[in-house]
């Protein structure tokens, strides 16, 4: 009985879990407006945890990035706008995707590359290993010979 | 042979890239703000809250703007380092007090000294997001013509001081 009281406490707990988590709570009273701000927060780096956008950090840079975005959006800037604001501030990096250009052309097709090449490899591997003899095959003859080998030691000691 | 040397070769490779990728520092992000001109800014002074100063104001001279907060631990261990190049001389350093309190920002620069010809204040970091700060200590240098030249992210040290910044001011000095 106890073991199953205890299950559903922990059952109840895991279920509550993710709802005390997830994104930060929206600060001001527009939805459409938060709606925006986390959309584009969602495309910004925070550049104190690098591998989190600003949208999921709580590091104070993050919080004040939102904010900047926020105050930006209010004042009727374009998206392009406010991205070109942190690109010329904290550069390419800052974008969660970085954008298409010469210096970033291998990080786009590098792994397609990668990927046929690989690919260009295991196929060469794979007709290769086809056209080899079956002569690997160990047939039944050959099974009773070493057999028969094996035998004749033991006779012989 | 060419069995062989292939995944040699092909191994060599992603040795040396991934060898070149342990050498280098995540945090250092390149600021695009090299050579370019420092961005305008218009604070109070920490001390003289009354009077205003911008980075027009500083023109004519090689300068050196340090990002500091009485709560960043690393600006603590940077501090002996700006303390003895400021009595040097060599280059003027101003501070630009970070998402601070005022009356802590004092008390610490009474505690551990004051290398500044003055500092400002950006209790908002606000000015901070115009230059480009993200991790506090950050130092730029600033030339007679107002353009960024260096910056430095994270605590100076006497290294860094010797071997970049102190050559690269001898040589906008001049």
């Amino acid at each position: 009985m106890h073991k199953i009281i205890l299950l559903l406490v922990l059952i109840a707990g895991w279920s509550a879990g993710p709802v005390a988590g997830g994104q930060a709570k929206p600060v001001s009273e527009d939805p459409v407006l938060e709606q925006r701000v986390m959309h584009l927060a969602n495309e910004l780096r925070c550049l104190v945890c690098q591998n989190q956008t600003i949208a999921d950090s709580q590091a104070d840079l993050a919080v004040d990035l939102r904010n900047q975005v926020r105050e930006q959006l209010k004042q009727g800037k374009s998206e392009e706008e406010i991205l070109a604001y942190m690109v010329e501030r904290y550069g390419d990096f800052v974008r969660y995707r970085p954008p298409v250009k010469m210096q970033t052309l291998v990080l786009w097709v590098g792994p397609f590359l990668l990927l046929a090449g690989g690919m260009f490899v295991l196929l060469r591997f794979m007709r290769r290993r086809r056209q080899l003899p079956e002569s690997d095959a160990v047939s039944q003859k050959r099974l009773d010979e070493a057999a028969q080998i094996l035998r004749s030691k033991k006779d012989g000691r | 042979m060419a069995r062989y040397l292939v995944p040699l070769g092909i191994f060599l490779v992603i040795v040396v890239f991934l060898g070149v990728g342990l050498g280098l520092n995540p945090r250092q992000v390149p600021s695009p703000l090299i050579d370019r001109p420092a961005p305008t800014f218009n604070l109070p002074q920490l001390h003289a809250t009354d009077q205003r100063i911008s980075p027009e104001s500083l023109r004519g001279q090689v300068w050196m703007l340090n990002v500091w907060a009485s709560w960043c631990v690393s600006c603590r261990q940077e501090h002996p380092v700006l303390v003895d190049l400021a009595k040097s001389g060599v280059v003027p350093i101003y501070g630009l007090n970070y998402k601070d309190q005022r009356d802590e920002a004092l008390r610490w620069l009474q505690q551990w000294g004051d290398p500044y010809k003055l500092s400002i204040m950006d209790p908002k970091g606000t000015t901070g997001i115009d230059y480009g700060v993200y991790g506090v200590p950050e130092t730029y240098v600033i030339d007679k013509a107002g353009i960024i030249r260096y910056k430095q992210i994270g605590p100076l040290t006497p290294e860094i001081l010797r071997d970049t910044i102190l050559p690269l001011v001898r040589k906008l000095n001049a």
